[in-house]
């Protein structure tokens, strides 16, 4: 199935939860409201049409005035994909956690919270997966300055010996 | 008379400072401490082409066992602290192999917000070996030198 007809399905469905489609990139994407990001991803895995089994990858993107959350679905059993993507505000990046909709999204909603800062309501252990517990700052975000110091440790080097 | 030539053929003389570092330098035992694609280089100098073991240096998987360090790969920040742990954790008298440009100075991956640029922030270095990675040959050459610099240690007069 196309993307076309894959947004063609889900506006019939949620209406105005489903923004635009891009389809002008070479992987179309579809802009979703975060506060319906879980009834349209429930949606995309439960309708037999759809029947979006797999979400392969779940990330953050720093558009610098706003951040995205992508999500990239695939159907092994109809083999066609899709992606999502999420629009949050980035002084409070919150949308809602997918976790309930397909398990494997706990670890990709820690690793965007952990380098993005972005916070999914209803996740159920959020916390940073990659970096140490006491890191201070989302390294993937454009603004982040990167530490000289960490735990006591100068992480400075010289190199003009 | 001379003390060499009353004593059998059985006999070796010596002094106690030269026959300890003998048997130190001939069983380097070394951490198995791979962090990154070093690790594969080091993996291959314990294999059967480069055979660290005819040195006497056998891959040890606890510090507890190990003479000497060999920092191979890229240290993170996150990983700094638990090479401080597992160097402290090591018994006297113990050196460290800082393998490759990573654990050198950072290297190639200097520019990141996560890495330790140079394992000498935390531990102290006897030995840098650059390459990225070094060969087998390389590290097998730091093996020997760290064998030297044993072997020129006055250890008990050291610690007495």
């Amino acid at each position: 199935m196309k993307t076309e007809e894959i947004h063609q399905t889900l506006t019939a469905r949620l209406g105005d939860a489903i923004g635009a489609l891009h389809a002008e990139t070479i992987d179309p994407w579809i802009e979703v409201q975060a506060t319906a990001i879980v009834d349209v991803t429930r949606a995309c895995k439960e309708d037999p049409a759809l029947r979006f089994d797999f979400l392969s990858s779940l990330c953050g993107v720093d558009a610098g005035d706003s951040m995205f959350v992508v999500y990239h679905l695939y159907s092994y059993a109809l083999r066609h994909s899709t992606v999502l993507k999420v629009k949050v505000p980035k002084d409070t990046p919150v949308t809602r956690s997918v976790t309930g909709v397909w398990r494997g999204a706990d670890w990709f909603e820690r690793e965007a919270y952990d380098l993005f800062g972005v916070r999914f309501e209803g996740h159920p252990d959020l916390r940073r997966i990659l970096l140490p517990d006491d890191w201070e700052g989302h390294p993937l975000r454009k603004e982040y300055v990167f530490p000289s110091h960490y735990g006591g440790i100068d992480n400075t080097r010289d190199y003009n010996i | 008379m001379s003390l060499y030539n009353e004593l059998p053929a059985t006999f070796v003389t010596t002094n106690v400072d030269k026959l300890m570092n003998w048997g130190r330098a001939s069983s380097l035992w070394y951490l198995l401490f791979g962090l990154a694609c070093c690790g594969i280089e080091l993996m291959q100098t314990g294999g059967p082409r480069a055979d660290l073991d005819r040195f006497g240096s056998v891959p040890r998987a606890t510090p507890r066992q190990s003479d000497l360090m060999i920092v191979a790969g890229t240290v993170t920040l996150k990983m700094a602290s638990r090479v401080k742990l597992l160097y402290d954790q090591m018994p006297h008298p113990k050196y460290v192999i800082s393998m490759g440009s990573c654990a050198n100075c950072g290297g190639l991956f200097d520019k990141g917000y996560s890495v330790l640029r140079g394992v000498d922030k935390v531990i102290p270095v006897d030995l840098y070996v650059p390459g990225c990675p070094p060969r087998p040959e390389a590290l097998t050459e730091g093996i020997l030198e760290i064998q030297d610099k044993i072997h020129r240690e006055r250890y008990l007069i050291r610690n007495s």
